[in-house]
């Protein structure tokens, strides 16, 4: 049973929104309408879709430092919104015309699918599947099991990674993606999603790549868009969208895998983050909980340690963000942050030394490289990352990251983040409220969340995995884009949950079933207040910049 | 004593073990679950060797193809580059004449190249002959060991051979971008004790736990090795 209620009733301040900066350290735009606009690309593909330029922008300006600074404010700037939103709500009308009609097709889809992989008919390619015990394919039932596939495959149907099962198999599977996408293609419209059953598919198009989702969890067509922008920024962190494009340009039919190799491991850490860890979902990031005036500390040692060219200094423990300097005019968006914390989760390699990393931060620059200087701080969990333009800076960062590391050591500030990370995040029992089971708070000026840890009854992985899949069912309800809601009071079997969304702030909160809407209001008010008053430990608020 | 810093940089296509076998030599390890490299990795590594306190910059690259476009910058003054490849893969040891071309291509300064074949433990497997590689390096003016990460075999002697080329080019090309400097040894005496970086002693202790019988090839590090 899902009830919305009014506004009014819920009499939180919300213009102090707990958590909140005037000077935010992550882009905060919001991520389902930055989608909406991306996706809005698709009918008019002649608009910029990708952030560009700036690297060689602060290239150019550091070569003449002095001239012109007036262009470079200019083009910072992102594209213009105000034409791509009335984009919008046309192309939405246009779509739900074309679901309705690939529904009805979708069973035949289905059942289908299965004879013509048999009969070897689509685009002739030649079924070389042999009965594989260990490696999963389209026939064996645990391939079926899986909750969300995962497919990416090159304009011309050439295989480039499956989540489960190898893609040399499945190229037959890649031929019906392939010839289903170009087919509504050719009319001068997109292939959006199919819904099959219990399953939904959804298809996004990201020239030259193919991306495609099919997903039992229930979770709506934008998370699952979201997740698959996730995947192809993935790509584009790795190989630039400069590089991707050249390269099919020069041959259309390339396996796209030679590059990648060694890039599987990090999108399937990524697919798996998704699925766990709601930062995703939020398109917030985790702050380390960190006295202030420690953090502070380790902000302007950072800082003083500046040399040219550094754009980014980011300090990360245990996926969670300590803090970041920034060059003034440039801000990080939190998706590529995810991408940052991905990278750091899915390799051992940084651990053993200092490593020399190129790395593409799609929402910053698509068409560059910044070039990262990674270490682990001293074999405490603390790993800084120094990214710059030049790509020769390397003994440059490497004398910045021994000034740092003096001074955190000076300051004993290397075993508070060790202290930190092993206390982990505060239990819910510390918010002091009875009733409250769990909950997520993001603040929107920051882009940044906060969560008490996994207590019981949540302490089964099996039982976090539904809790997850609670959130995500409140947070598709209120956001979603037909009928956007305030506030959503759901009542479920296990545990009932309050979703609430204002200007300032998301709120999520978990309660034990037999909650009523009127106890829970004034708990996630008692939360607010909890989190004003933790807000300088929770949240970094007072970024430096260079 | 004279000191000498050089910088070295290790070649040769994904997965032959280049990061296995710099780790077995900094870290006196060999770990099971090394991850591939991304992008380049950065240990240095300090010996005497013949009177001369060598210190190495070991430039450790990621084997992948989109990798390659970073490689000139590895390469970029270099001293001294390992080009690596596996015995057991002979499309290995075609990319090792591929790295010498480009780096004949590409580098003016006199440079000492050393060949390794790697995984030399796994001889049924072999598909690179060993008069093949020996050969190949003599063409091109190359030390060549074959060696083993696992086994711990060759590398300490590659290494060592590698600075003694380093510290003869150096006396008979004095223009060849190799830093020599007077070494004051009344200073810091403790650093002529090898240093195993912090990182590494955690990945030590590591495997240590993981692994007691490797614990016996882990001598306590020794002063360089000389002769």
């Amino acid at each position: 049973m899902a009830t919305s209620l009014h506004s009014n009733q819920i009499s939180a301040g919300q213009e102090h929104a707990p958590g909140g900066s005037q000077n935010p350290v992550l882009v905060t735009k919001d991520s389902y309408e930055e989608l909406e606009e991306d996706l809005s690309l698709d009918v008019d593909q002649s608009r910029p879709r990708h952030a560009s330029g700036v690297i060689a922008e602060i290239v150019e300006s550091r070569q003449h430092s002095e001239v012109d600074s007036n262009q470079n404010n200019a083009a910072v700037d992102y594209p213009a919104t105000d034409q791509q939103v009335k984009g919008i709500t046309a192309d939405t009308n246009h779509l739900s015309l074309g679901d309705g009609q690939l529904t009805d097709e979708s069973e035949v889809f289905v059942e289908e699918e299965e004879q013509r992989l048999r009969s070897g008919s689509v685009l002739q390619t030649v079924e070389k599947t042999k009965p594989a015990v260990v490696e999963e394919d389209i026939h064996s039932a645990a391939w079926k099991k899986h909750k969300k596939h995962i497919f990416i495959l090159s304009e011309a149907g050439k295989p480039i990674y499956s989540r489960y099962g190898n893609e040399d198999k499945l190229v037959t599977l890649m031929g019906v993606i392939q010839a289903l996408m170009s087919f509504v293609q050719d009319d001068k419209d997109s292939l959006r999603s199919v819904v099959a059953g219990g399953h939904l598919i959804v298809f996004l198009l990201r020239q030259p790549l193919m991306l495609v989702a099919a997903s039992s969890t229930g979770e709506s067509q934008q998370q699952l868009f979201l997740q698959l922008r996730y995947m192809y920024n993935q790509i584009l962190s790795v190989l630039t969208h400069t590089q991707l494009n050249r390269i099919f340009e020069q041959r259309r039919n390339y396996d796209l895998r030679r590059l990648l190799s060694g890039t599987e491991r990090f999108l399937n850490s990524l697919a798996d983050l998704m699925d766990s860890d709601p930062c995703f979902l939020l398109t917030a990031v985790r702050g380390l909980p960190l006295d202030n005036t420690v953090r502070d500390v380790i902000g302007q040692s950072m800082q003083s340690a500046k040399v040219k060219d550094l754009v980014f200094a980011i300090l990360i423990a245990d996926g969670q963000l300590v803090t970041l300097v920034h060059m003034k005019k440039y801000i990080l968006h939190p998706a590529d942050l995810h991408l940052v914390i991905n990278l750091l989760k899915a390799s051992t390699s940084f651990e053993t030394s200092d490593s020399w990393v190129p790395l593409c931060l799609p929402n910053f620059d698509s068409s560059g490289y910044l070039y990262s200087h990674i270490s682990y701080l001293d074999d405490s969990p603390a790993c800084l990352l120094l990214m710059t333009v030049d790509q020769m800076a390397f003994k440059e960062m490497e004398n910045c990251k021994q000034k740092i590391l003096e001074k955190l050591k000076k300051h004993n500030c290397l075993a508070a983040i060790k202290d930190s990370v092993k206390r982990g995040s505060y239990t819910c029992q510390e918010v002091g409220i009875s009733e409250l089971r769990h909950f997520l708070y993001k603040n929107k000026s920051t882009a940044q969340f906060t969560a008490p840890s996994w207590g019981a009854p949540y302490s089964d992985p099996a039982e976090q995995e539904r809790l997850f899949s609670l959130y995500r069912f409140v947070h598709q309800k209120v956001h979603n884009p037909a009928r956007p809601l305030k506030i959503l009071f759901y009542v479920g079997s296990h545990e009932s949950a309050l979703g609430w969304i204002t200007s300032g702030f998301e709120l999520y909160a978990v309660f034990s079933p037999l909650t009523t809407k009127q106890v829970a209001i004034l708990a996630v008010n008692k939360i607010l207040k909890w989190i004003k008053k933790e807000e300088e430990r929770l949240f970094i608020l007072n970024p430096p910049e260079y | 004593m004279k000191a000498l810093e050089a910088k070295v940089v290790v070649l040769g296509t994904q997965g032959v073990g280049k990061t296995s076998i710099v780790v077995r030599y900094v870290g006196k390890i060999f770990s099971k679950k090394v991850s591939p490299t991304i992008g380049s990795s950065f240990f240095t590594f300090k010996m005497t060797v013949d009177n001369y306190r060598v210190k190495l910059q070991l430039w450790d690259t990621a084997g992948q193809e989109r990798f390659r476009s970073m490689a000139p910058m590895y390469y970029r003054k270099a001293n001294a580059a390992f080009i690596v490849y596996d015995i057991t893969s002979y499309e290995s040891f075609d990319s090792v004449k591929s790295w010498v071309e480009e780096l004949k291509k590409n580098v003016d300064a006199p440079l000492v190249i050393c060949v390794l074949g790697n995984k030399c433990d796994l001889a049924e497997q072999r598909q690179v002959p060993l008069d093949e590689g020996v050969q190949f390096a003599a063409s091109i003016g190359a030390l060549f060991f074959e060696t083993s990460a696992l086994k711990n075999e060759g590398i300490e002697e590659a290494f060592l051979r590698l600075s003694l080329a380093l510290i003869s080019l150096s006396q008979s090309a004095p223009n060849c971008g190799l830093l020599v400097k007077d070494y004051d040894s009344s200073r810091r005496k403790s650093a002529d004790i090898v240093t195993v970086p912090p990182s590494l002693k955690v990945l030590q202790d590591k495997i240590a736990e993981e692994d007691e019988e490797e614990f016996e090839e882990r001598e306590p590090a020794k002063n360089g090795g000389c002769c």
